[in-house]
């Protein structure tokens, strides 16, 4: 019965905790966090699909242990303590992906092991997780997973239709014959710099919809 | 020495840290305000890459690699610990940093002034893991190869910045639409600069 007493699993604080950072505090188009690793993986939609779901594990799990351990940790190691939970968290990540996905794993290739230095994952080990309890904690490591996620799937929902003509590689344009009718793939889509502005054009709708986002 | 080069003006402008693989992007988005300050910190990842660079390629040979424990006798010849990777050379990494940080108090208090709050911040800077994870990758041969290739990525990752900053500053006349300003614009010019920098692409010496 103490469970009941406490609130609830789903309160609408903890709601708002998951939803919050899907938009108003997404971290990448809000909170500028984790940008490193979020563009180079966004040609196709798969590896993109498996780097938010390794972020969401290990932003999660490890605002989890940090906010159980939060009272343990001296003040002055915490940077290094926190490192080694999201280093051990990355390297059981990886290690998974080189077992059950060879070659998604060679595609991200570096970009795995740069999930530990990823901005999100320290910031919000140091805004939310050395202050909160674990559960909203984990709920907060969750959504931002998530927010991080979104932006990676738009981003490479529109790298891979447009440079490649596939969607999780499958030819959609293909099928409907498009390329009949003399249409080309923009292989420009394909290269580093795109990503920088198909993210530069997400923020400036998601801005031009939320008027208090605009910087001064 | 051609060899040498090569390698250095490969990891300055084709394989360029910000314009082909997003590394660092957080610091450099963050501190790319004022030029100033972006030379300082600048300065400070090209110190930083030029230090742990070769110590994570020497830890790589001598401790992680299959057989690399040969050293220490017979025994040790099949013992792989490539799987401490990650965990070994962030450690290096906060390490050295912290190192530099003493060393350059105790010798340079006015480099210190001018580097000082950016130094503890560059131990979570993707740009110095991800070009010791980079090393790894492409199997540098020696330790000149190693340490060529981590000063080159850290001027191109100044040079980025440094170019931005620029911009940035010149930007505060122009007119940009409401929703763009700041991160937005920002985000689209550094595209447009990795595509000017493509233009580099092919070159060999």
């Amino acid at each position: 019965m103490s469970d009941q007493e406490k609130e609830p699993i789903f309160s609408a604080k903890n709601w708002k905790l998951f939803t919050a950072p899907l938009d108003r505090n997404n971290p990448i188009t809000v909170q500028v966090l984790g940008i490193c690793s979020a563009l180079a993986v966004t040609v196709k939609l798969k590896p993109a699909l498996v780097m938010a779901l390794s972020v969401t594990i290990v932003v999660a799990i490890s605002n989890l242990v940090i906010a159980a351990l939060r009272n343990y940790i001296p003040d002055r190691v915490r940077i290094i303590v926190q490192l080694v939970v999201i280093a051990t968290l990355v390297i059981l990540v990886d290690q998974i992906l080189k077992a059950y996905a060879f070659d998604v794993s060679k595609q991200l290739s570096v970009f795995v092991g740069l999930i530990i230095t990823n901005c999100i994952i320290m910031g919000r080990l140091e805004a939310f997780a050395m202050a909160n309890k674990p559960w909203p904690s984990f709920v907060d490591g969750l959504g931002n997973g998530a927010g991080y996620g979104l932006i990676l799937i738009i981003v490479a929902f529109f790298r891979e239709l447009l440079g490649s003509g596939t969607i999780y590689g499958y030819p959609v344009l293909e099928k409907i014959g498009l390329y009949s009718t003399g249409y080309e793939n923009n292989g420009m889509m394909i290269l580093p710099p795109m990503a920088l502005i198909v993210v530069g054009l997400i923020i400036w709708f998601q801005r031009s919809r939320n008027k208090e986002l605009i910087e001064k | 020495m051609e060899h040498y080069l090569n390698i250095f003006v490969k990891s300055i402008f084709i394989d360029n840290m910000i314009f082909a693989f997003f590394l660092g992007m957080c610091s450099y988005l963050a501190v790319s305000k004022t030029v100033k300050t972006s030379v300082g910190l600048g300065i400070a990842v090209i110190f930083v890459l030029l230090i742990t660079v070769p110590v994570n390629f020497l830890v790589e040979k001598y401790v992680l690699k299959k057989g690399a424990l040969i050293w220490l006798g017979e025994g040790f010849s099949d013992v792989d610990l490539s799987f401490l990777t990650f965990m070994v050379f962030i450690a290096v990494i906060a390490a050295m940093v912290q190192l530099v940080e003493m060393v350059v108090e105790k010798f340079s208090p006015a480099l210190y002034n001018s580097l000082g709050i950016f130094l503890p911040l560059i131990a979570v800077n993707c740009a110095i893991l991800g070009a010791a994870l980079f090393m790894q990758e492409r199997e540098y041969e020696n330790v000149l190869e190693a340490t060529v290739f981590g000063v080159g990525s850290g001027i191109g990752w100044m040079l980025a910045i440094v170019g931005i900053a620029a911009i940035r500053e010149k930007m505060r006349y122009s007119n940009v639409p409401a929703p763009l300003k700041g991160l937005g614009i920002t985000f689209i010019l550094t595209g447009l600069m990795a595509i000017a920098f493509m233009g580099f692409m092919g070159i060999t010496l």
